[in-house]
């Protein structure tokens, strides 16, 4: 049943804006109960900045049950924090002690510029899937949708990658903010289906090189994997990697051809 | 602006009316479609697949949301599924069925002619959405799978694991990311909608405030929609994302856009309780867990004991003993309110008596572990995330909340408003379901008008206004509603008093989910109308936004968004109050059967209310629309 924390000592980053150095500010809360989300620790902390008269701690959250990608933070240096395959949004209190110290940054890559406090800007992920991340299909054409009948174990396998939240805390997880999971599960889920195999190497080629233009490579560190509150498999980027291979034979060949 | 009720409904028999329309709308030529510009406000379901295909089509499409990204919007929250007349399961659905079953859910209080439209497009929006590449549920045959869904004897919900909404939206936004990609639609993100311009009644555009900067910016265009989803937030718990919202179909209500039914908002019975006082939102367990779990209360109001030490002779299994043929399964409407019921008389559970059990141990008991576990694991994963207990050793606790609602912006056919050049699509508006919606149908009804019905209905009004020059920025209306706009967010901050929005919010919300929520009186309205105006007067002056309107500022979006709760709120109660029968979602216990289901009084209340606004939000007036049930005899709505 619920109990309470006392004495957390929050180390929190603020930022006035984009072009502020920033800096860590100490805040103690003196108690919250156990039952709180992480994200409901936050908003009692603003309404007592609020009483004070200062300004509240500004950070991103949406629909707080995992599933929209809104919400963010490093915690404690890690991605999400402490509890594997969960976001911010649905971790809480109750994995916290009394007397902890808890630190709270930001995502931090370069292809995620801050715009105040906690919040960041991740619009470089629409960039790739506006570049390819889609199969043409124009409204009124389609075909009923039974007509091909598509086997289970495949139709399961898109829809694991197609559980990407686009969240971004596999490029905040890795050493060189590469977005590789992110941009191999969209690649994964429509390279999968039969309906994505017309377009899948033009997309797989526009999608990693509208990736590379933002954010950083890959070197195989793997802590995108362990960061995704998704599961999102690292597999993906093998696939992704393969068909960015084939794609440079397949796409020139067709040029050729034309 | 006089408001004039014009439903557009087009004659014929009902199964033909939508194809006589497709056949005599006017059209807009290909080459002059770019001589157009769209404005859709909002990328859920609704707004990303309505500008995804009118900028397929040709026309210059700007898309506004306040999310951080279009793959934001809250039909990603979706959980059970949507529905089609496909058929596919060969038992016995058609497009008349569902029709049927969406009006009779409904309660006799929507318009046939667009319940009609709306199940036969059903089956083109999941061959659209296959094309895609959807990865929907599938047999291990390869073809599409469905699962049944309340207030249907078919099986007629496709769905993709417990993510529909998820799988769904994040297929509209692909073909609304390739559209920007291609440079057909400019999209505004982190943007917020904070007025509806119209010149001479007609709308002109909008009036935007960039969330960042907190720059207030004019956008002019020959047509708008707003397909801003729905405002459960009105009563500040609910399943609602956070964000969630009423501002921008209230702002077009300001400007002469009819508000119709708001008092019909719907209960979802299986939600975690809240569990402390800072809680900020509601979680939704799946509905299906009712198949198997036994609602109970102890006897005793003072039971201290855990759940597992009450013997079964001191439990009140409340759904098996008030609706015996239905027991558990009983009706979302009747299950929350036996909940309440409970809760209300002292008998509550959990810390804070605020739940009832959803007890699996029997199911354990009969099925096993295993086969619990694998019908719903996730969920209790889910659950035990949130609650810290888990379900197999502890019940489950669960209380009604707030999902959707049917009320909305007034739309005709054409889901146009009563302002031309004004259109309404998804939850944002109140057109097809009544005063209940069925489950899985608010994805379909996103979907179907967002990609097959608002690209022909915009066409017809567009067509006639070929080179005909359309007002710009520069128009007074816009600069008047620019300072406006501005004057309003800098009058937040300088109010300077002691509250924060969040606490006006909890207290509107306290005020409308007590009087206005599951069961409502005339006593209890009359005292929310009176506690309101009170507690408005209060946030006027005593409000405290910290910070400027010039940067971001969280504290300052929320103070707009609580400001227009408040206006929605006193408009819900009156609606509630001259409503004085119970339908649908809208319970009024003055009108209630012995066995206490809802009594409708179809003599008086067949219509629909659709209110005009006159600057002070308790003095609005109501005007209705008549329904005509022609192909559907009006019924009473009966689950036995
Ligand atoms: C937990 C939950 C589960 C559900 N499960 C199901 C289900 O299984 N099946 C089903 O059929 N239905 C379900 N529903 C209902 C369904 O999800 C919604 O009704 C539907 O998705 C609404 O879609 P929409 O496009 O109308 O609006 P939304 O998806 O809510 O989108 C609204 C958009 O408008 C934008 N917006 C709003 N106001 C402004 C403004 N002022 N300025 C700029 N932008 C603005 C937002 O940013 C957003 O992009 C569920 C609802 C909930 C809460
Ligand atoms: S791959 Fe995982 S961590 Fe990366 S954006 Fe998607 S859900 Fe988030
Ligand atoms: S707030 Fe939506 S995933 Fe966390």
């Amino acid at each position: 049943m619920s109990n309470h924390l006392k004495n957390l000592k929050l180390k929190i980053w603020r930022q006035s804006g984009p072009t502020d150095t920033g800096h860590f500010e100490n805040y103690v809360m003196d108690e919250i109960s156990d039952e709180a989300s992480f994200l409901e620790m936050l908003d009692v902390l603003n309404e007592g900045l609020i009483g004070e008269n200062k300004l509240p701690v500004v950070f991103d959250h949406d629909c707080r049950e995992g599933i929209c990608g809104t919400c963010s933070l490093m915690i404690n240096g890690q991605a999400h924090g402490p509890e594997r395959s969960t976001t911010t949004c649905q971790l809480h209190m109750r994995k916290f002690k009394s007397g902890d110290e808890i630190v709270i940054e930001p995502w931090r890559a370069s292809a995620f510029p801050i715009i105040k406090d906690l919040m960041v800007d991740r619009s470089a992920f629409d960039r790739i899937i506006e570049s390819g991340g889609y199969i043409t299909a124009p409204t009124g054409g389609a075909p009923d949708a039974n007509l091909i009948p598509i086997p289970k174990t495949v139709a399961d396998a898109a829809m694991d990658a197609s559980q990407c939240i686009g969240c971004g805390a596999c490029v905040a997880a890795c050493p060189n903010g590469a977005a590789n999971l992110f941009t191999g599960a969209k690649i994964a889920h429509l390279n999968l289906l039969p309906q994505g195999q017309a377009e899948r190497f033009k997309r797989t080629e526009a999608m990693v090189e509208t990736m590379d233009e933002y954010f950083g490579s890959c070197t195989n560190h793997g802590e995108c994997e362990a960061a995704c509150p998704k599961e999102i498999s690292i597999d993906v980027i093998a696939l992704m990697n393969k068909d960015y291979r084939k794609s440079k034979l397949k796409n020139r060949k067709e040029i050729s051809r034309t | 602006m006089t408001i004039t009720f014009n439903s557009k409904i087009p004659a014929g028999a009902i199964g033909d009316k939508w194809a006589t329309y497709k056949e005599d709308a006017k059209l807009v030529a290909p080459g002059n479609k770019r001589k157009f510009k769209v404005i859709v406000v909002g990328t859920g379901l609704a707004g990303a697949s309505a500008a995804a295909t009118m900028a397929e089509l040709g026309y210059q499409v700007d898309v506004f949301t306040f999310h951080d990204s279009p793959r934001r919007a809250h039909s990603i929250a979706a959980q059970g599924g949507i529905n089609a007349a496909k058929n596919y399961q060969g038992d016995g659905d058609s497009v008349h069925r569902l029709f049927y079953d969406t009006i009779k859910g409904g309660d006799f209080r929507s318009r046939e002619s667009n319940v009609h439209r709306l199940a036969e497009v059903s089956v083109n929006i999941i061959d659209q959405m296959v094309a895609q590449g959807v990865p929907f549920a599938r047999e291990y045959g390869g073809l599409l799978d469905n699962r049944s869904f309340g207030g249907a004897q078919v099986s007629r919900t496709f769905y993709a694991r417990g993510q529909t909404g998820q799988q769904l939206l994040l297929g509209a936004y692909q073909q609304l990311a390739r559209q920007i990609g291609l440079g057909n639609v400019r999209m505004f993100n982190r943007t917020e909608l904070v007025d509806v311009v119209t010149v001479d009644d007609r709308c002109a555009g909008i009036v935007t405030r960039d969330l960042v900067n907190g720059e207030v910016v004019s956008h002019a265009a020959h047509a708008v929609v707003m397909a801003t989803g729905g405002y459960g937030n009105v009563f500040y718990l609910s399943t609602n994302a956070m964000a969630c919202n009423v501002t921008a179909a209230w702002r077009a209500h300001r400007k002469g856009a009819a508000f119709a039914n708001p008092c019909y908002t719907q209960i979802h019975p299986t939600c975690i309780p809240q569990s402390d006082p800072t809680q900020s939102k509601l979680t939704l367990m799946s509905e299906s867990l009712r198949n198997d779990g036994r609602v109970w209360v102890p006897m005793n109001p003072d039971e201290s004991r855990s759940a597992d030490q009450v013997p079964e002779a001191e439990r009140d299994y409340i759904l098996e003993r008030l609706y015996p043929s239905y027991g558990n399964l009983a009706p979302r409407d009747v299950s929350s309110r036996a909940a309440k019921r409970a809760v209300d008389a002292g008998l509550g559970v959990g810390p804070l008596k605020n739940g009832v059990y959803l007890d699996f141990s029997d199911a354990v008991n009969r099925l096993g572990k295993d086969v619990v576990e694998e019908r719903y694991g996730n969920l209790f994963q889910m659950y035990e995330r949130i609650a810290g207990e888990n379900p197999y050793d502890v019940p489950m606790r669960i209380y009604p909340a707030t999902h959707y609602t049917m009320g909305g912006l007034w739309v005709d056919y054409e889901l146009m408003t009563n302002i031309p050049g004004l259109y309404a699509a998804g939850e944002a508006n109140f057109s097809d379901h009544g005063a209940n919606r069925l489950g899985a149908s608010a994805l379909m009804q996103g979907l179907a008008d967002g990609y097959f019905v608002l690209p022909y209905t915009i066409g017809n009004y567009l067509a006639p206004m070929l080179n005909k020059p359309i007002p710009g920025t520069d128009h007074p209306a816009f600069k008047e509603a620019e300072l406006a706009a501005t004057a309003r967010y800098q009058g937040y901050v300088d109010i300077k008093g002691s509250r924060s929005p969040d606490y006006f919010h909890r207290e509107v919300g306290r005020i409308i989910w007590d009087y206005c929520g599951m069961e409502r009186t005339q006593q209890g309205l009359e005292k929310a109308l009176s506690e309101l105006p009170a507690l408005y007067e209060e946030f006027q002056k005593d409000l405290r936004v910290t910070g400027n309107a010039e940067s971001m500022n969280q504290t300052l979006e929320k103070a707009g968004r609580v400001d227009d709760f408040f206006q929605l709120g006193m408009l819900m109660c009156r609606d509630a109050l001259e409503r004085e029968e119970s339908c649908g979602g809208h319970f009024r216990a003055e009108y209630q059967t012995d066995e206490g289901e809802a009594l409708r009084d179809d003599e008086k209340f067949a219509h629909v209310a659709a209110w005009e606004w006159t600057g002070d939000p308790t003095k609005s007036i109501r005007h209705s629309e008549e329904l005509n049930f022609e192909a559907i005899h009006l019924a009473t709505r009966s689950y036995k």
